[in-house]
């Protein structure tokens, strides 16, 4: 039977759930790496033994971990991260230059033919790639050689890239997204970039329609319709049909348009799901009720899904790598909160229920659906 | 040998116990020790200091024989309790909360 394995990363380490596919009873493994801040973990596509995780820390700095066996065993890969050239300086807060420096692997994205290849979005924004398995990584500079880098300023969290979308009908297609820059494109393996924010409209910002500037949270894309993107930007849910080209809202009746985390149904492209926060002051949602949206039609018209989450006294947020789908049939969806909560909804939403209730505060959800 | 005792975390990524004994070539200077504590555990390469600018990182420090050393150069020798291997050198976590 087939089965699934859930990959959190939290605050303080690394843990692995596990179930059948009937997805109601779960192992749990862990924590790895206890103490250290797991920003995020990730299968291979194509070995699903395959896992790749960014262990880090304000005192020891950026570990990249490697497993061979489904997360049983690790082994510590390459940790040198090198700005391509001269790095120059981006926006601080209060709009000064300031020198890019790298902090963290904020995503790992596994390469969709090859286990050994693995892109890194990492801060001080810019995009990282290997071909040996972790071993060594070099920068795809074009992406910071774009011209628009000393516009970039860092969001909240700081100057993030934090996620990266494989197009798997075109190699050379990558698309990424910087908090707080945007989103980008490359249809050349990542020798160019081109932003793709025409449609994004950010009031906090001095140009709200401006070419770079807008703080992207995520996007989400079907993985066969890979020129239909979504987005939960700062505040605003986003659609675009012709591979960012061009966006346009699908907030509709959300009670509140601000949050972190987009997917999309792994079998419906029109499904999508978000978690809405009340605001970027209060980060908790709306009325202390924890509730998934879900749009069965693209976006705009949306319904509250609540069976199973707390529907009083809840604060906690759900972060920007913090949810996740699986390919089964009905297909699985998961989330991590910062209390520590992992909730699974078996059934696309419908109902969930929690996997584990007290991790440390959840960084980021994976999926992978086992054979 | 030049004795070593890491910070947990450190511990726990190189595998180790509490104190690790190195063999240093020539002179035994803050350069040295942790360039042979590199070469033994290379999972170690970047945590201690910057792989780039070879700078401490931030939020550690280095004592012995009951000295701050954190700022000493580092080509200056270590001393001679350490080089002897009567005193270990600690790395150690400074306290900085999370």
């Amino acid at each position: 039977m087939s089965g699934v394995r859930v990959l959190v990363g939290t605050r303080k380490g690394a843990f692995i759930l596990t179930s059948d596919g009937r997805r109601d009873r779960w192992d749990v493994s862990g924590p790895h790496f206890g103490g250290w801040e797991i920003y995020h973990l990730k299968g291979s596509p194509v070995d699903s033994n395959r896992l790749y995780a960014s262990q880090s820390s304000g005192w020891f700095g950026q570990v990249i971990q490697r497993s061979n066996d489904g997360g049983k065993t690790w082994e510590p890969a390459g940790n040198k991260f090198e700005y391509a050239g001269v790095p120059g300086t981006h926006q601080w807060y209060d709009g000064t230059p300031h020198p890019w420096e790298f902090k963290r692997v904020w995503h790992l994205e596994p390469s969709l033919s090859d286990p050994d290849m693995v892109y890194a979005g990492v801060e001080d924004a810019a995009l990282f790639r290997t071909s040996d398995g972790g071993q060594t990584w070099e920068e795809l500079s074009g992406l910071r050689g774009h011209g628009s880098g000393p516009k970039w300023q860092p969001g909240a969290g700081g100057m993030c890239l934090h996620t990266i979308l494989l197009d798997a009908s075109d190699p050379a297609r990558i698309f990424i997204a910087i908090s707080a820059a945007g989103a980008f494109r490359t249809d050349d393996g990542g020798k160019t970039w081109q932003p793709i924010n025409r449609g994004l409209k950010s009031e906090y910002i001095p140009d709200p329609n401006a070419e770079v500037g807008h703080c992207v949270h995520r996007i989400a894309m079907h993985r066969l319709h890979p020129n239909v993107l979504f987005m939960q930007k700062h505040w605003d849910v986003m659609r675009s049909d012709d591979a960012g080209a061009s966006w346009y809202e699908v907030s509709g009746n959300l009670p509140s348009d601000f949050g972190f985390v987009i997917d999309v149904h792994a079998h419906e492209p029109e499904t999508i799901y978000v978690v809405p926060i009340k605001s970027d002051s209060e980060h908790y949602p709306p009325e202390g009720k924890l509730r998934v949206y879900r749009s069965r039609s693209g976006g705009n018209e949306w319904e509250p899904l609540s069976k199973g989450l707390p529907q009083r006294d809840c604060y906690v947020n759900i972060l920007r790598d913090a949810m996740a789908v699986d390919t089964l049939d009905p297909c699985g969806v998961y989330f991590g909160t910062t209390g520590g909560q992992v909730y699974a909804s078996a059934d696309a939403g419908d109902s969930w229920a929690p996997i584990v209730r007290d991790l440390p505060a959840v960084l980021s959800v994976e999926v992978q659906t086992l054979p | 040998m030049i004795r070593v005792i890491l910070p947990p975390h450190l511990r726990t990524l190189a595998q180790v116990g509490g104190e690790v004994a190195l063999e240093v070539e020539g002179a035994v200077t803050l350069r040295t020790v942790i360039d042979a504590l590199e070469a033994r555990y290379p999972m170690l390469r970047g945590t201690i200091r910057d792989q780039l600018t070879q700078q401490r990182r931030p939020f550690l420090r280095f004592f012995a024989c009951k000295e701050d050393l954190s700022h000493e150069p580092p080509d200056a020798p270590l001393p001679g309790a350490v080089t002897s291997g009567a005193e270990p050198f600690f790395i150690v976590g400074a306290i900085a909360g999370g």
